[in-house]
């Protein structure tokens, strides 16, 4: 295990009684790398997340966060979570983009402490970064689905967090939005320097801005370069998917 | 009322316990009614019945005790939210469920020990239904420690709370302590409600949690304004609610809650008339 690697998975597998949903998975993210973590539903990317994320304890096999095994990784602040679920809060419930943002930095700042000068700043600049300092005093649920899905983002990001991970968060984002939301994560991945983990059913967009690509379902499929990934055949990934498949390309 | 306040003792107690709760009940009620737990008073101020009827009817067999029933009823609604947090980790996918069980347990429990009491005098209605004539300046300062507890614990866990209330998954991922937290604010919830139920009255007790609240999110932007407007609604209605039933002489209980259903129906119109 060297230092270099974010994340490491190796030979983890899960069942939920009697059904295997991850059979001996074993794959690492180097740090400063942008991995895209694709797979169709029902896949175990979601299991897989939670048992990364310490949720879910897998009957075997061993996960690392920056060369320390979760069971023993107490720097949480070091790792930010997006999950699926984030757009389907409550949407009556009455706090500010500032607040929700804000709230990304309760586990790094510890019981008893308070927020200073330098935390308001945190958040201002994570805010910004996501492109939402128009909105920060509205409350988050007149916000339309793409729009929160970035405050998501500020909030998980907020506490600088070396590795960020996140589950599906185009789900809920208008398609015309997409494209600029996944412009978005390769700027908080090349100029913030975050390594990102992107949780996705859909192959076809996220190749050309990851890096890494892990392909799951059930059993790892393929992990490698984005580069790699692309010279695929669409038979491999048809395999993969247990259906036909056409591989997209788009032109920019 | 301000004469009779400075001649009689009962009423400088109503006012300043009446203060207290209508500044903690919707200081707490907001954290539990955007967690959609509004019903968790209701449960609690029945098992607080149970407690207070234990007291009284100990006191009336044994004549050992003549403690401050608000102790046992304090005691009992503290057992009961921590059964309540007990059973909603039994009943995972039915966490509502526990509601009513303890709720119709509390009950149960009160009409058993007032039976075997053979009924009490006007003590027990005055739990029912709050009174002022009932607060006893031992009372006043029950209220008062428990008022000192709560605001100084929201406001060491405000962002704790605040982010288990928003997002409790995410509380539990990035590691807070999401469930000593949880336990820490319902015994604070069941503390409340025994001291409240002394003005409004155990079948009211609620309500002071809840309306202030529903009324507050109507209007509030924001998490923090939310609680301002909540505190505010709340003292609005207790301290008219207490001047409006001593000069019409009419229940306090009622009429501070009715006072709220009425702030209420305001900020629902005020938001529609804005809306155009």
């Amino acid at each position: 295990m060297t230092k270099e690697e974010a994340l490491k998975v190796e030979h983890v597998s899960f069942r939920y009684e009697k059904e295997n949903v991850l059979e001996d998975v074993t794959f690492s993210v180097p740090k400063g790398a942008f991995l895209g973590l694709v797979g169709p539903n029902g896949s175990g990317k979601s299991t897989l997340l939670k048992c990364i994320l310490g949720l879910l304890k897998p009957q075997q096999g061993n996960i690392f966060l920056f060369g320390t095994p979760i069971s023993e990784f107490k720097e949480w602040h070091r790792v930010g979570f997006v999950s699926q679920k984030a757009n389907s809060f409550n949407t009556g419930f009455p706090a500010t983009v500032e607040e929700v943002v804000a709230s990304g930095l309760t586990a790094k700042l510890g019981l008893f402490r308070f927020f200073t000068r330098k935390e308001k700043d945190a958040v201002k600049e994570a805010i910004e970064a996501v492109g939402m300092t128009k909105f920060q005093k509205q409350n988050i649920g007149e916000l339309s689905g793409g729009q929160q899905q970035r405050v998501f983002i500020a909030r998980a990001i907020v506490s600088k967090p070396e590795l960020l991970i996140l589950d599906e968060p185009t789900v809920g984002v208008d398609v015309h939005h997409v494209q600029n939301f996944y412009n978005m994560l390769e700027e908080l991945n090349r100029h913030l320097g975050i390594t990102l983990v992107l949780v996705t059913h859909d192959v076809g967009t996220i190749t050309e801005k990851v890096t890494h690509v892990a392909c799951l379902n059930k059993h790892l499929y393929f992990h490698g370069k984005a580069a790699e990934f692309a010279e695929l055949q669409a038979d491999d990934l048809s395999a993969f998917y247990g259906h036909h498949l056409h591989v997209l390309s788009h032109q920019h | 009322m301000i004469e009779a306040m400075f001649q009689y003792e009962f009423l400088r107690n109503a006012f300043f316990a009446g203060v207290l709760i209508g500044l903690v009940a919707p200081l707490l009620g907001v954290f539990i009614v955007v967690r959609r737990l509004s019903l968790i008073a209701d449960a609690l101020s029945h098992v607080t019945l149970a407690g207070i009827a234990a007291s009284l009817l100990m006191e009336k067999k044994i004549g050992l005790l003549s403690w401050n029933p608000l102790y046992m009823g304090m005691g009992f609604s503290v057992a009961g939210s921590l059964l309540i947090e007990k059973l909603r980790s039994v009943y995972k996918h039915y966490q509502e469920l526990a509601i009513p069980i303890i709720l119709s347990g509390g009950i149960g429990l009160s009409v058993i020990f007032i039976s075997l009491a053979n009924g009490f005098n006007t003590d027990l209605f005055s739990y029912l239904f709050g009174s002022v004539s009932a607060v006893s300046r031992q009372d006043v300062w029950v209220i008062v420690s428990i008022a000192i507890v709560v605001v100084a614990t929201i406001w060491f866990l405000y962002k704790e709370l605040f982010l288990l209330s928003f997002d409790e998954e995410y509380a539990l991922a990035s590691g807070i302590r999401a469930r000593a937290i949880h336990f820490v604010f319902i015994v604070l919830v069941a503390l409340v409600i025994a001291a409240s139920m002394r003005i409004v009255g155990i079948l009211l007790v609620s309500s002071l949690m809840t309306l202030p609240v529903a009324a507050s999110i109507r209007v509030a932007k924001g998490f923090k304004q939310a609680i301002a407007y909540s505190v505010f609604f709340g003292e609005l209605s207790v301290i008219a609610g207490l001047f409006l039933s001593y000069e019409l002489d009419l229940a306090p209980g009622g009429t501070i809650v009715m006072l709220s259903v009425c702030i209420l129906l305001i900020t629902i119109w005020w938001k529609k008339w804005k809306r155009g």
